[in-house]
């Protein structure tokens, strides 16, 4: 099979390949790598589609009485705001980093299953699809992202659209999930034991880990809602004996560790940018560790303080009230770690290091106000307010969005091989986080003074005038901030000619010691790892270079294929045919569809069953290094 | 890479290469988070198993004798996929061959009694997957598992299959493994669906 | 990769290991059929008070469960660290899941 490598190597060398190519390795590759920059890509399209939905709401807001969008637009741009943002957004943004930086921080060739990782991200993408494009068929979904019944139960098309897109992007984020874990469970280079494991990658087994038991709880409700809405079940229809609350109990199983999938790479993301320039070993590593596994696990049980005020009754509220103020103190720990690895640095401000250091004070007043809105009490006053908004964002874009935006100006030259520019870099973060400040810390105060969320418009005299009108002043500077870093990106892909360095930041992990663009195979040689931040220990007590664990020979590499791609894209079909079920008198005609989608998806299984594929070896004589890295 | 080519049968087939370590290992997340799905369902079902909206409900339903009969079937099929491994493990692939098709054939009953259970339900009882909420948990919850059932069935179908004139190797071993333990599983997703639904349900 | 040498000796010891081995899964198998009919039996009895047998049928599932994934499931062998906690880590989620149904759901 070398001929594979043959052709591989000689593209890169020789001329500049056709489009067609181009396109075709895309849609075929199952590099660990590749996979990682569409879901960056990806994730980047449905973060500026669910941030023009977010200004729309903040331009409908600005004036009382409004009239910009209408009460159902306004109720489509939320659920669709809020939807898009966590799952086809900041989640695959987040899988995209994972997928790029994981595996070679573990001195891994790729990841355990690279088929399924194709697929993983061809479904999350047919699933970002599926549910937007319900906006040209009528109508968009409009129950909230968390779509309580028996609102969405009797919710015009567009919720259908919610059900199947989810189910078809979740099985994809479930696949990841299980992918990574294992990808670090047995992957990992030799003498990389697990508290040797850098802090992003312990993150993402830990999320990972929320993902494989949070997805199924919201998979099963999705199938119950789809049940009712399709077929006539009565799991949410009084009538019939059905009950509301089991929707809400099973949405925030899965959703609230949902919000810990999010912030735990995030997480990660800063103790890596911290301690790197910072010059120093992220301070209380173990602590850290322990932490992370901490909130994973109390994250299981606190999932009802997003129902306080639906009437569980005290015990229950008190139970879940003191389990969430729990987390606080692994969180806290955090925090404080964070601080001290700072504490007595050689600190170098560098873009990512400000997102770091914005993140710190900004995730923290989202805690503070986690835990006033976890006193089932005070509750009952924020519940379904600004107060809550404002809360969420804090978290959401405080702490994870401000630590994507770290990573991806820290891991930025290793991904594209190219330097973010440092000028923009600085304007873009000061804008943003000044931004956002401004846009969610009035809300905090609208929220108290009684502005209900999840509303189109306010009277005037109320005294909400002031805060809305500030707060889309910052919605406003925030999609400033994101036009420079979109300018940043194409100036520097336009203008800048030159490589980046292999480790441009003075790096502590094993990314770093990989060369700049990182060949398809990672590493020539898998290195060999004497303690936690391997790179710093060869730079200090070495030669800088890492030491191969294993002699120069050929490196097996998995092939590409179209399948999963084309199997994605059944399983839409598959979907799309249920959302249909409404659109036609004779249901049966969406039955076909589904039946059509179905039969093409168990034939690409039968196809990559039956089709036996042992992948291929590359042969040193072809590699573009000799050694570990650089 | 394959040990089987030098001649020398690793005692484990399926847990010889990096490949079959790495796909058991990614089998029991999928399990782990499968336990949750049918928590779920089953959480669902027993919240809902008093709304018979006046219908017949469990106590008049279930039939002991014939749930009985179904577990035993699903038992024993555990019991020869498990076999099957063994024989696997001694490469004895005529042996392993005939217990996996004993198992599709267990498996196949099994679906059989529940289906004819079904129509029982739906022509004597007049209890649709409309009719209340305690029928639609009902079939939900019993619907999932039938279709990992099938699912499973089919799994081990195309393998037997496909693997007719490639005998026991690394590569296949795993494969075989896999299903046996996805089996398993399932029967063990069984036990909780009689005793939390059908005994549960009789006990009132 | 590198299968280590399979010498004679090794052969026996393992038949015997097998044999012993091929033995527990028979006992476990008769042992799961045994507790599976008194399962039954517990509820088709008009004589065992329900307080008795809701209780009792769920320690024999359990111990099924149990069974069958650490004897069947090879959760036994070396090396099952990882599949031994999160199954159970989801077996402890069903249990809060379902109590939770059951629970707090009508009032
Ligand atoms: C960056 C600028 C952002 C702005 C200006 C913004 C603005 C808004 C607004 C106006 C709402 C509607 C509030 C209401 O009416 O109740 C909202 C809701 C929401 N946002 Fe954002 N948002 C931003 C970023 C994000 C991000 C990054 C995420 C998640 C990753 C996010 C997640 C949500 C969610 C989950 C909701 C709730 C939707 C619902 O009520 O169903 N937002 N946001
Ligand atoms: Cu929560």
């Amino acid at each position: 099979m070398s001929t594979h490598a043959v052709k591989r190597t000689s593209v890169s060398l020789q001329q500049k390949p056709s489009f067609g190519s181009v396109l075709w390795d895309w849609l075929t590759t199952v590099d660990h790598k590749k996979i990682g920059i569409m879901y960056l890509a990806a994730g980047g399209f449905f973060f500026i589609l669910g941030g023009l939905e977010a200004l729309l709401m903040r331009l409908q807001l600005m004036y009382p009485e409004n009239t910009l969008v209408s009460g159902t637009t306004f109720n489509e741009l939320m659920t669709m705001h809020g939807t898009t943002m966590i799952f086809f957004a900041a989640m695959p943004i987040l899988f995209g980093l994972i997928n790029c930086i994981m595996p070679l921080q573990i001195g891994a060739r790729d990841v355990a299953y690279p088929f399924m990782n194709a697929l993983s991200f061809w479904l999350f993408l047919f699933g970002g699809i599926l549910m937007n494009i319900s906006w040209f068929l009528g109508s968009a979904p409009d129950a909230g992202w968390t779509s309580y019944v028996p609102l969405a139960s009797q919710a015009p098309s567009g919720m259908d659209f919610y059900v199947l897109g989810l189910q078809v992007s979740g099985a994809g984020t479930l696949m990841s999930g299980i992918n990574f874990m294992v990808t670090i469970l047995t992957m990992r280079a030799p003498g990389m034991s697990l508290m040797r494991m850098p802090m992003f990658t312990w993150t993402t087994f830990i999320a990972s880990a929320l993902i494989v038991f949070a997805f199924p709880a919201l998979t099963a409700g999705l199938f119950l809602l789809m049940f009712d809405r399709i077929f006539g079940a009565q799991f949410f229809d009084v009538a019939g004996g059905g009950n509301v609350i089991i929707w809400q109990h099973l949405f925030w199983i899965f959703g609230h560790p949902e919000v810990y999938i999010l912030v735990l790479p995030a997480f990660g993301i800063i103790s890596e940018v911290v301690s790197t320039f910072s010059k120093k070993r992220l301070f209380g590593y173990s602590s850290m560790v322990i932490a992370t596994i901490l909130i994973g696990f109390i994250g299981f049980m606190v999932w009802a303080h997003h129902m306080f005020a639906v009437g569980m009754g005290p015990i229950a509220n008190a139970l879940f009230s003191v389990a969430t103020m729990a987390i606080a103190v692994p969180t806290g720990i955090k925090i404080f770690n964070w601080l001290l690895t700072m504490w007595g640095g050689r600190i170098r401000f560098t873009t990512a290091m400000l997102y770091c250091v914005g993140f710190i004070p900004s995730f923290v007043m989202g805690g503070v106000t986690g835990v006033m809105v976890a006193a089932a009490p005070a509750d009952y006053q924020y519940h379904d307010t600004y107060f809550v908004v404002a809360h969420f964002h804090y978290t959401i874009v405080g702490g994870v969005v401000l630590g994507i935006m770290a990573a991806l100006y820290y891991w930025w030259p290793k991904i594209f091989g190219k330097k973010l520019n440092e000028t923009l870099g600085k304007w873009n973060f000061w804008l943003f986080l000044i931004g956002f400040h401004l846009t969610f810390f009035v809300q905090h105060l609208l929220g108290l003074m009684g502005m209900p969320r999840r509303v189109y418009t306010y009277l005037e005299g109320l005294g909400f005038e002031t805060g809305n009108f500030i707060s889309t002043i910052g919605a406003i500077l925030m999609a400033v901030a994101a036009l420079i870093f979109v300018i940043n990106i194409i100036y520097t892909h336009t203008r800048v000619k030159e490589i980046a360095e292999a480790d441009p930041w003075d790096g502590r992990t094993l990314e770093w010691a990989t060369e700049t663009p990182v060949p398809f195979y990672n590493f020539a040689q898998t290195p060999l790892v004497r303690g936690l931040d391997p790179l710093f220990i060869e730079k200090t007590q070495g030669d800088g270079k890492m030491k191969p664990a294993e002699p120069l020979g050929e490196i097996h590499m998995p092939s590409p294929s179209i399948l999963p791609i084309l199997l994605a894209f059944g399983i839409f079909i598959v979907g799309l045919g249920f959302c249909l079920h409404s659109f036609f008198d004779n249901k049966w005609i969406s039955y076909f569809i589904v039946f059509i989608g179905t039969v093409f998806s168990l034939l690409m299984m039968m196809f990559h069953s039956i089709k036996e594929d042992h992948g291929y070896h590359i042969h040193p004589n072809d590699y573009t290094n000799k050694g570990v890295g650089m | 890479m394959q040990s089987d080519q030098t001649g020398v049968l690793p005692p484990h087939p399926e847990k010889a290469t990096l490949e079959g370590r790495n796909k058991i290992l990614g089998l029991w997340f999928f399990i782990a988070s499968d336990v949750v799905l049918f928590a779920s369902l089953m959480g669902t079902h027993l919240a809902l198993r008093g709304s018979t909206q006046g219908a017949p409900g469990p106590q008049e339903l279930f039939h002991l004798e014939y749930v009985a009969l179904m577990t035993f079937i699903l038992l024993t099929s555990s019991m020869t996929s498990l076999l099957g491994i063994k024989a696997m493990q001694r490469y004895q692939f005529k042996q392993m061959q005939t217990w996996f098709w004993l198992t599709v054939l267990l498996g196949l009953s099994f679906l059989g009694l529940e289906i004819y259970e079904f129509y029982q339900f739906v022509i004597y009882h007049g209890l649709g997957f409309e009719t209340n909420a305690f029928a639609s948990s009902f079939y939900t919850l019993l619907g999932f598992h039938g279709a990992h059932v099938t699912f499973g069935i089919l799994w081990v179908v195309t393998l037997l299959i496909r693997s007719r004139s490639q005998g026991i190797t690394t590569y296949t071993a795993p494969k075989f493994y896999l299903f046996s333990l996805y089996w398993h599983f399932v029967d063990v997703v069984w036990v909780f669906v009689f005793t939390l639904v059908y005994l549960m349900g009789k006990v009132g | 990769m590198t299968a280590k040498r399979y010498t004679v000796d090794d052969s026996i010891k393992e038949s015997q290991s097998q044999k012993r081995e091929n033995r527990q899964f028979y006992v476990t198998f008769i042992l799961m059929l045994v507790l599976t009919a008194l399962s039954f039996v517990a509820v088709a009895s008009e004589k065992i008070p329900s307080g008795f047998t809701i209780p009792f049928i769920l320690l024999i599932a359990f111990i099924l469960l149990v069974l069958q994934v650490v004897i069947f499931m090879h959760l036994n062998d070396k090396n099952t660290e990882f599949p031994t906690l999160f199954f159970f880590s989801g077996f402890f989620i069903a249990i809060i899941t379902i109590a939770t149904l059951m629970l707090l759901i009508w009032w």
